[in-house]
């Protein structure tokens, strides 16, 4: 397959800034109850996201101006699933989110991306919702979590644009995200929560999948989202939460061999169900076929 | 490799034939073979006695042990040959024919079910058959097949193979010597007898239209009962193909669904109308293309895969579609070249992809020009290694309803069956995952084993659109599973008395086997012509001819576009004799090169090239073992199925074994040492269709343990771990339940599970046994399948056997005290789930030790078990290969012969006891004395289980270390199986087993030397 290549190998990462009206729900300003968000604090993790994914990790960072009309415009990795030189322009499930790809699909074309779009409300995919977070893809694969805000008909859709590969469905529990409980920690490695509803989504995941994935399992839900890269620089680097944001799971980080751990403080972004991988689009500009 | 086994048995009878057309000289050599045989069995059984006639020959006992593996294998050979002795015994005949691939002839009032079928058939092949009988039946048999062999090699590699019988009964004699030239080669079991139907010169022929890869057509008449393998191998002849195993013809029904023809069948009733037009496809998609070793095969699989992209069925994305086009632009075109009159400006009149646009074809054609330089072979195999890996790479799709209605789709693959909805994959039952795969009316079912935290099997349905897609959907799978999974194919189903179920089975080889075939191939690439195919003969309707010097690396550079005659271009060049003889270890090679014009001398040639080849054959490397899905292994926790072969190209049933482990034997420090070996030799003879003659034979003998080598120790323990767990789960894979499939064609059944012959750790004296658990576990864990065979041994060894039959059978017959080791050993196993032995369907068990004759009750009362299988079995859920409707089959012997010391000393106490299609025999070799040991309990100071693969064989090393009064004996347990279906000289494999234990414990003794050897007779239908 002309688009087969190890995970993790990316050249740009695409961002969007935190706007100020950062946990407000769009339409109503005084809606925040739950959540109290300290906004300059998810500025500031937000800058040391993004000086480690161009300092560290080497990265060409490619970030999207805040805009205050898109509260969420921030997590960038639900409103599009890019693989190779291909890059699918999601529907979130929030109407008031659907404005927020715009922007992105212009840089996606700015980056000579094949941009696919989901389709017409009404069409064949109209009801289909589909969003990145819930989207897994693997280097070999796509796992598409079924969950509150990406369904069947919208995971469908992504299966026809990458018909390269197998696209399975697996559930999701709770309200979470398929990112929420895993993520890749290397070319052939899944990071996964231990909670219950990770296990039950771990095992459908082994029955779907024609691979040999290893699983590194993590105490804590909140480190279970981290961002593998394997950088230009040939060294592989992975972006994980701090040991103050989840101290159990330290030592199964270090049992990746030869990575350079960058934990990277993501504390205000979870409050509103959000990770370390809602913030980029990770791309590969480098594409070689083999 | 039953299959090959036959094959090359059927070789040898052509062989012999060769030597001297005298069918007398033949006859002898039979007989001598049979005489072998007998003599093993005749010990045991009074028929024998008729065998012992024919020759008695005191051999060693590591002969004894060889010689039943030859015995076996003549026996079935014989048997599969057209018996059709004359009307006066049909049954008894009968019997003995199918019998007599088992050892025991003794006649059992069970098989006599069996044979009835048989008989029937055998009557009608009686008619027909050259009447040869003899009074001793085995004798004749074999007799018979050396002189079906001389007559028509066809027809004795189709008795061999089991399915002829029907044919047989057509009156194929005669035929059979006018095919007899073309027949000459490979008598592989997988391909049964295309010849047969083409026996007869003067039926009516019929003109054949196959549609080729490059979408000419091939032109070529059979006689019209002439099965489908004939047309077949016909083709690739034609095609100057050796890998054919990957590919077969397909037909389009009368419902306008294609079909795969089956190549053991009459083409005639299959296609069930007058359209004898075919087309020649990709049945088996190699994981792997790489690994196959010939351009032409690579070149050919090419071809089919473009036109799977081309019309859709292979789905790729724009980029892969563009990738693809441009690889197949380079081996069809060569460089690009810009100077030229642009024959690719007509690029838009090849079908690259179902919505092909002037994008993709631009941008295939500026792929086109950056792979310069690669020659047609590069970019053949560049297209392949991007082909593969999408994800519907292989995938054969079936519309199917789930449970509730909804519309889904079913894809066969090689590594199981995915379910999808719409384009998502919504499940997948990979094949270790799946225990039974049946159909009934329009309902597919597969049951699905247990998971880890689950504690019941559970059966998932699919609803289809009629009878006959699900039928045609279970088919595939059977298909599917057998090449991929397993190291031989499985033998067809034993013909059931009451069963009337299709007993559809693969009968062509195996991935592992084709690969092992293929490694053989060393003749010279052939040439062939790289045609455009369909999309350029489309282009060509209006469309200029064109003509492109090609600069392939010395391939012909000058490919003409037309392509319809192109196909038949192939040269065979000077290789072509080799090739075929290569080919023809495998039976279906034998078939290629049967064809009804070959002179006498062209015969004598092909079975030259046979004999040559068969010696290749043997000495050609051992597969390579098929890789284990790992995430598989983890989620099922069953280890991957381990193909090992025998330089005799015996497969050896993959074992694995849990070692837990620390001592080596070194580390033994006491005096007295006493070395155990095992061997265990099963032989699975499939018998084919009605006619009652076996046509694989499968020889799976388990050699026995040799005291245990540190090296492998040491590998050993490693693993040991992790195959503990993993174990259970993999010996259910590697056996293979034959299943017996019941009822009408509407419904069937096939168990996949691979049959493991496994090692048992014997432990001599039982109250050591006790002692060692760990031995026990392994045994469970190992035993798997075969436990009726092995309920002999189990007599003798009541724990391991006891736990065994626990286990398996779900417990009935619990030795005394060792219930409770076998209740501790349940335990155990119940953690696995994956280790759960069962599934052996066949009632092979391995008889890990039957020191002493076995009392035959005890046999018996195991052998329901397993014969009554399913019930029970399932029951306790774990796999199971048995179906229930089956009569009990097995016959098992146990064969005890007690040395002091050499083995040398023959004492033989033989019972039989009636089971199904499975025979058993089980010799102990004890040395006079055991070190003293027997009787006292000691203290074991360790358990090791250490288990290392040859090629050929497995081994299974228990090191246990007692302490008795003060003094510490070690007590080293190996176990050999060894499996194949080839002739395996089993005496020698025997005689160097001890050899090699002796060597690595010098200063132990041996005691004990337990033979087991396991046949399975098969009869198939369909």
């Amino acid at each position: 397959m002309a688009n087969v290549c190890r995970y993790g190998f990316f050249t740009h990462a695409v961002v969007r800034g935190i706007p100020d009206t950062f946990g407000k729900k769009a339409g109503d300003s005084c809606e925040n109850g739950e959540a109290s968000v300290d906004l300059a604090k998810a500025q500031r993790q937000f800058g040391c996201l993004t000086g480690a994914l161009r300092q560290k990790v080497g990265l060409q960072l490619i970030e999207i101006p805040p805009d205050p009309e898109l509260p969420e415009s921030w997590r960038i990795e639900d409103v599009a699933v890019i693989q190779g030189d291909t890059a699918l322009i999601t529907r979130p499930f929030k109407q008031q989110r659907r404005s927020e790809v715009e922007a992105v699909r212009r840089v996606m074309s700015e980056l000579n991306l094949t941009v696919v779009e989901m389709g017409d409300e009404e069409g064949v995919s109209g009801g289909a919702t589909l969003e990145g977070s819930d989207v897994l893809f693997t280097g070999r694969e796509f796992f598409v979590g079924i969950s509150s805000h990406t369904n069947h008909k919208g995971a469908e859709v992504l299966a026809d644009t990458f018909r390269d590969f197998a696209v399975s469905t697996v559930p999701v529990c709770g309200g979470t995200r398929l990112k929420n409980i895993c993520s890749m920690g290397g070319p052939d490695t899944i990071i996964f929560s231990s909670s219950d509803g990770a296990k039950k989504t771990l095992r459908m995941m082994e029955q779907l999948t024609d691979h040999h994935y290893e699983v590194l399992t993590v105490p804590e839900e909140s480190a279970a989202n981290s961002i593998y890269v394997r950088g230009p620089s040939k060294r592989d680097f992975l972006l994980h939460r701090p040991a103050e944001e989840c101290p159990d799971s330290m030592p199964a980080f270090q049992k990746l061999e030869d990575y350079t751990l960058l934990p990277t403080a993501c504390s205000e972004a979870s409050k509103l169900g959000a990770s370390l991988s809602s913030l980029c689009l990770l791309i590969n500009r480098k594409h070689t076929y083999f | 490799m039953t299959t090959e086994a036959g094959s090359e048995k059927a070789e040898e009878v052509k062989e012999k034939a060769e030597e001297s057309a005298a069918q007398t000289d033949q006859s002898e050599k039979a007989t001598e073979e049979t005489q072998e045989v007998t003599k093993a069995e005749s010990e045991v059984n009074e028929k024998e006695k008729e065998k012992e006639k024919e020759g008695k020959e005191g051999k060693g006992i590591s002969r004894y042990l060889p010689t039943w593996l030859k015995k076996q294998k003549s026996q079935s050979q014989t048997s599969p040959t057209k018996e059709a002795p004359p009307a006066e015994e049909p049954d008894s005949k009968v019997t003995q024919e199918e019998e007599a691939p088992a050892p025991e002839v003794n006649g059992h009032a069970e098989e006599v079910e069996e044979k009835e079928e048989v008989k029937s058939e055998q009557v009608r092949e009686k008619e027909e058959s050259h009447s040869n009988a003899s009074a001793d039946t085995e004798p004749v048999k074999e007799e018979k097949v050396e002189e079906s062999a001389e007559k028509s090699p066809e027809e004795t590699k189709e008795t061999t193979e089991g399915e002829g019988a029907e044919e047989e009964k057509k009156g194929q004699q005669p035929e059979g010597e006018a095919e007899g030239g073309e027949g000459g080669e490979g008598q592989t079991s997988i391909f049964q007898s295309p010849l047969r139907l083409v026996r007869k010169s003067k039926m009516k022929l019929v003109v054949c239209h196959v549609t080729l890869l490059d979408g000419t057509d091939f032109t070529c008449e059979v006689e019209k009962r002439a099965k489908g393998q004939y047309l077949f191998f016909k083709m690739c002849e034609h095609l100057n193909l050796l890998e054919k195993d990957y590919f077969g013809l397909t037909y389009i029904d009368t419902h306008e669904q294609k079909c795969w023809l089956d190549p053991t069948k009459e083409i005639k009733r299959q296609i069930r109308s007058n359209n004898w037009q075919f087309s020649f496809n990709v049945k088996f998609y190699p994981p792997d293309p790489s690994l196959l070793t010939e351009d032409i095969t690579r070149y050919l699989l090419c071809l089919q895969l473009r036109e799977d992209v081309a019309s859709g069925r292979l789905p790729c994305s724009f980029v892969t579609h563009a990738l693809l086009g441009s690889y197949t632009l380079q081996a069809e075109f060569g460089d690009y070249e810009p100077d030229q009159p642009r024959p690719l400006d007509n690029i838009g009149q090849l079908t690259f992809a179902p919505n092909q646009n002037k994008e993709m074809e631009e941008k295939i054609l500026e792929l086109h020009k950056s792979h310069r330089g690669m020659t047609p072979a590069q970019a053949d195999a560049q297209f392949l290694e991007n082909a593969k890996k999408l994800s519907m790479y292989g995938v054969d799709l079936h519309h199917a309803k789930d449970s509730e209605g909804v519309d889904i789709m079913l894809g066969v693959c090689a590594n199981g069956l995915l379910v999808y909805k719409d384009r998502l994959r919504i499940n997948r039952f990979a094949w270790p995952k799946i225990l039974k795969i049946s159909y009934k009316r329009n309902n597919f079912y597969i049951k699905i084993r247990p998971g880890e935290t689950e504690q019941f099997e559970s059966t998932v349905g699919f609803k289809l659109q009629n009878h006959r897609s699900a039928k045609r959907l279970w088919k595939v799978c059977v298909e599917n599973h057998s090449f991929f999974r397993l190291n031989a194919p499985e033998p067809p189903n034993k013909a059931r008395f009451l069963t009337l179920g299709s007993k559809f089975r693969y009968s062509g080889r195996t991935q592992a086997q084709t690969r092992l075939a293929s490694s053989l191939i060393d003749r010279p690439a052939p040439k062939f012509e790289r045609t455009s195919s369909k999309r350029i003969s489309r282009s060509l309707d209006g469309a200029p001819m064109i003509s492109i010097t090609e600069a392939e690396n010395g391939r012909e550079p000058h490919l003409e576009l037309h392509s319809d005659s192109k196909v038949k271009e192939v040269d065979v060049s000077p290789g072509d004799a080799e090739a075929t003889s290569l080919q023809s270890p495998g039976p279906s090679e034998a078939d290629l090169s049967q064809d009804h014009d070959k002179t006498q001398d062209e015969v004598l040639k092909h079975q030259a090239n046979i004999s040559q080849l068969k010696r290749s054959f043997m000495e050609a490397p051992p597969p390579s073992p098929p890789q284990p899905n790992q995430w598989e292994k983890r989620l099922t926790s069953s280890p991957a199925t381990t193909i090992r072969i025998q330089q005799q190209q015996v497969v050896s049933v993959p074992e694995t074994e849990a070692a837990a482990a620390d001592n080596t034997v070194s580390d033994t420090k006491e005096p007295a040492k006493t070395t155990e070996v095992e061997i265990e030799e099963t032989v699975v003879v499939q018998e084919v269709s009605r006619a009652a003659k076996p046509g694989l034979v499968t020889v799976t003998p388990i050699p026995p343990a040799e005291p245990t080598t540190e090296q492998e120790t040491s590998k050993q323990e490693v693993k040991a771990e992790e195959k503990v767990v993993t174990v259970g789960k993999e010996e259910p894979k590697k056996q293979e339940s034959v299943s017996s499939e019941s009822e009408s064609e509407e419904e069937a059944e096939y168990h996949p599970n691979v049959s493991v012959s496994i090692s048992h750790t014997q432990i001599p004296e039982e109250k050591e046994e006790e002692e060692e658990q760990e031995d026990d576990k392994r045994g469970e864990q190992e035993v798997s399948a075969p436990d009726a065979l092995s309920l002999p041994a189990e007599v003798s060894k009541p724990e391991e056997e006891a736990n065994r039959v626990e286990e398996d059978a779900g417990a009935e017959k619990k030795t005394d005290a060792e219930e409770k080791e076998d209740e501790r050993e349940t335990e155990e196993s119940t953690d696995d789930p994956m280790i759960t032995p069962d599934e052996a369907p066949n009632g092979l068990t391995l008889p890990e030790e039957g020191e002493t004759g076995m009392s035959a009750p005890a046999e018996e009362e195991e052998e329901p078990k397993v014969n009554g299988e399913a019930s029970l079995v399932e029951v306790e859920q774990r796999p199971q290969v048995i179906c229930c409707s089956e009569p009990p089959v097995v016959k098992t012997e146990m064969v005890t012969i007690s040395d002091t010391f050499a083995a040398q000393k023959t004492e033989i106490a033989t019972k039989e006891v009636p089971i199904v299609h499975t025979e058993t025999k089980t010799i102990t070799y004890e040395a006079a004395q055991l070190d003293g040991n027997d009787g006292e309990p000691g203290v074991l100071m360790t358990a090791q289980t250490i288990t290392s693969e040859s090629l050929c064989t497995t081994t299974t090393t228990h090191i246990t270390k007692t302490l008795k009064g003060g003094l510490s004996e070690t007590r080293i347990e190996k176990r050999i199986v060894i499996t194949g279906d080839c002739d395996i000289d089993h005496d020698q494999a025997l005689a160097q087993a001890i050899k090699e234990a002796k060597e690595q414990h010098p200063d132990m003794s041996v005691t004990r030397v337990v033979v087991h050897k396991e046949t399975e007779l098969a009869e198939e239908e369909d």
